[in-house]
């Protein structure tokens, strides 16, 4: 071998038939790494179509919104270019020029156009996510369009007077662009004012940032309270004979096998203020009937439910790394003199860290995006931001701003994720 | 080989089999009201066309079309919608127009396009039925009697937590006429940023007391375990557990909303044929006035209001139970489509940082 490669020639080592060895390994060896790589192409595959392909898209809409553009029939798929006169008004006049004659000629030229293809509400839509009350101005302008006459600009002012609202021009514009950074100004409170500078939205508006903090306080609160509940349990089910852990590991479990829906609705049963619990306490005299505690429909609700639900998590990982973990050492230690406290805190908890670790890396990462718990039992304060984005792909039906959301908790989850690998390192995590 | 032939010519049989067996889906709100569709329009279009309906419920039916059709898969044939949604998602061009002349007339010869009331028949929608916004209050949990809209927002004269639907739509209306605005200035005044303000100043004062729902189902049971002392609910909905389930509650009628459900069909509906087939059964002058049998909800074609008679128990009277009843409507609005196609954005968005708050 040392003297094939310090060597390459043809008195080198050769194989049975003749050739020489090196080459004979070399060909062997990519034929074994080409039969491990079709060995991991599906699973390729299907990462590529499932996960990249479609965060790729989510960030693409984020960036990408072509409702001003470009209309689709959805029967042929067909696609035709809209408000091209005003665009090109927009190209041929720089931002803040006051529309003449010939920006309303094209504005009418494009309205006429949006009547036939039936995209008025399309383009109405694009423009009012950024300027409400507008959908309505493209309807009506589009229904009316062919009986104006010109002059345009009085025609149309005649019409509606906010179509010479100067807001509605700079959106205009910078809606003739495809790509746009609107919707990331809007996910986090800002907006632009007529002039094309960007300030923060009235503070009645202001929700994004605020739910950000909220997701971001809550997910940390509800990882350290599984850690605290799942800690003694873990080291319970570690040091028990294991008939008796058995046992307990499935009242670890069953929760886990059961729907996610029942056990959100078994917490609205037991907390809501005719529930169980306020029922019990009213019974025993604890509290009033009149003074029932609200525990449901509000952040206590989210955080018990989704406490107890990500608790398996937290509790599988840390048994993974107890059960392993040689008692003989904590004996040790206290023979050697160590106090209880000083046994646990300098022997037996350094060898769980790579549990905690990964319980908490996965406790947080799933809180973080955590949906169906916090719409059942949030009610207002404790909802979080990915109801708002399921508001935004569901009910107001703005994708941009739905993928611009998912963005944006994307990169935090990355970001917190570096921290993480810098200040623990990711090597010393341990799923089991 | 023979095997695969085999298999396919199985598969293929299968193939015939499953088309052979006509279809169509329509997606609704499930609950009573779902109940009272499948009684008066799917047993009875089944029976006469031998096509199968399958019936399916969402919270909001007007919510998966986007997706759906955007992604090409769309699974739904027919659905029940609200005004303005399907004002907004025609404008969008995700739903089939539907012409008007594949409905049947009246029996009387009048053409459906006279028989529905104003505003029943879209481009790509057909109402069915008039359904109404209301509050009810459940009678064992309230001491003395609500009568106005501006009771609901009394928590000091009426204590107890209130039902409201999360949405802004229907929610603002209330506030601005519980705070004395009389119904017909209503958008008017909300259109201006100091109305919104006001209705969201009158929502703060019993914001702490406000269970809020999402399904329609919802506030009768909130009502019904005593969670809520009044709720604001679907009409029908309060009948249906009043009447049919002997439940202790009532409809305060001031300050309702009323609205109306259409029926549609998505862009690329798998079977179109017979989502029409079907609205132009349902939306006919029996099968209207059956539904309202059922169901507290007004029919949209004038001519199905001599047909209503009684509830299906053969003794309540379903006439002063419709929110169009001429008793009702003496401080009703009637939902502006075109303000919420225009501001459901921006209102809902405020509303949404106002829940947050």
């Amino acid at each position: 071998m040392v003297d094939a490669t310090t060597n390459p020639t043809n008195t080198g080592l050769t194989t049975a038939d003749g050739k020489p060895l090196k080459a004979a390994l070399a060909h062997a060896q990519a034929r074994s790494r080409r039969r491990a790589f079709l060995l991991v192409l599906p699973l390729l595959l299907f990462i590529v179509i499932t996960f990249i392909v479609p965060i790729g898209q989510m960030l693409k809409r984020s960036v990408y919104n072509d409702g001003f553009t470009v209309q689709r029939n959805l029967t042929t798929g067909e696609k035709t270019p809209i408000m091209v006169n005003l665009a090109k008004w927009f190209d041929e006049n720089p931002a803040g020029t006051e529309p003449d004659e010939a920006a309303f000629a094209a504005l009418v030229e494009d309205l006429k156009q949006l009547k036939e293809l039936r995209a008025a509400g399309q383009a109405g839509t694009r423009i009012n996510y950024e300027l409400s009350g507008s959908r309505s101005l493209f309807t009506q302008g589009a229904r009316k369009a062919k009986k104006l006459q010109p002059p345009y600009k009085e025609a149309l002012l005649e019409l509606n007077p906010k179509w010479n609202d100067p807001k509605l021009w700079q959106v205009m514009r910078s809606a003739s662009s495809n790509f746009t950074g609107t919707f990331f100004l809007a996910a986090t409170d800002r907006t632009r004012d007529a002039d094309g500078n960007i300030q923060s939205v009235e503070e009645n508006r202001q929700i994004y940032l605020k739910l950000f903090w909220r997701t971001l306080k809550l997910s940390v609160l509800i990882t350290v309270l599984t850690l605290i509940l799942a800690y003694p349990i873990a080291h319970l089910l570690a040091t028990l004979p294991l008939r008796y852990s058995n046992l307990l590991m499935i009242f670890v479990l069953l929760p886990f096998w059961t729907s996610l829906l029942v056990r959100t609705t078994s917490w609205m049963i037991l907390l809501q203020s005719q529930g169980v619990l306020n029922d019990a306490m009213v019974a025993m005299g604890l509290i009033s009937d009149g003074n029932r505690i609200q525990m449901m429909y509000n952040q206590t609700g989210t955080v018990i439910a989704m406490t107890h639900i990500l608790l398996p998590f937290m509790v599988l990982p840390l048994y993974s790394v107890m059960r392993p973990i040689n008692p003989s050492y904590v004996r040790a230690a206290r023979s050697l003199g160590a106090t209880s406290w000083t046994a646990f805190r300098r022997i037996y908890f350094p060898q769980t860290v790579p549990g905690i670790a990964a319980g908490g890396l996965l406790v947080f990462i799933l809180a973080v995006g955590y949906y169906i718990t916090p719409a059942l039992v949030g009610g207002s304060d404790g909802t979080l931001i990915s109801n708002l984005i399921a508001f935004h792909m569901q009910k107001s039906l703005n994708w941009s701003m739905a993928a611009a959301l998912a963005s944006l908790l994307l990169g935090g989850i990355l970001i917190l994720y570096w921290l993480y690998d810098r200040l623990v390192g990711i090597d010393n995590l341990k799923l089991g | 080989m023979k095997k695969i032939l085999i298999l396919t010519t199985a598969l293929t049989g299968f193939a015939f089999a499953a088309t052979a067996e006509e279809e169509v889906t329509v997606m609704s709100w499930g609950g009573a009201y779902t109940k009272s569709q499948v009684e008066a329009y799917h047993k009875p279009f089944t029976a006469e066309t031998a096509i199968k309906v399958v019936s399916v419920d969402a919270d909001n039916p007007a919510t998966p079309i986007k997706a759906q059709v955007e992604a090409g898969n769309v699974t739904i044939d027919v659905a029940d919608v609200e005004f303005s949604d399907a004002i907004r998602l025609c404008d969008e061009g995700l739903l089939e127009e539907i012409d008007p002349s594949i409905l049947p007339p009246a029996p009387d010869g009048t053409p459906a396009i006279k028989d529905f009331i104003d505003g029943a028949i879209q481009d790509c929608a057909v109402a069915n039925i008039v359904w109404s916004t209301v509050f009810a209050y459940n009678k064992d949990n309230v001491k003395g009697t609500p009568t106005s809209i501006a009771d609901f927002f009394d928590t000091g004269k009426f204590p107890g937590k209130r039902g409201l639907r999360k949405s802004a739509k229907a929610t603002l209306e209330m506030a601005l006429m519980a705070d004395g605005v009389p119904a017909d200035k209503v958008y008017e005044i909300l259109n201006t940023p100091e109305g919104v303000d006001r209705a969201f100043a009158k929502l703060d004062t019993i914001k702490d007391d406000i269970v809020w729902w999402e399904a329609g189902a919802q506030p009768p049971q909130l009502l019904a375990d005593g969670e809520v002392v009044m709720s604001t609910a679907y009409n029908g909905r309060i009948f249906n557990a009043a009447v049919a389930e002997s439940q202790p509650l009532e409809v305060v009628w001031d300050g309702q909303i009323l609205d109306f459900d259409l029926f549609v069909i998505p862009k690329g509906a798998p079977n179109k044929d017979n989502a029409m087939k079907f609205i132009a059964f349902a939306t006919s002058t029996k099968s209207l006035a059956d539904q309202a049998s059922y169901i507290s909800y007004g029919p949209a074609r004038k001519s199905s209001g001599a047909l209503v008679g009684m509830y299906q128990d053969g003794k309540t009277e379903m006439a002063p139970h419709m929110p169009t009843a001429e008793a009702n409507l003496s401080n009703a609005l009637v939902n502006n489509f075109e303000f919420w196609v225009d501001h459901d954005a921006e209102l809902n968005e405020r509303f949404n940082a106002w829940l947050a708050k």
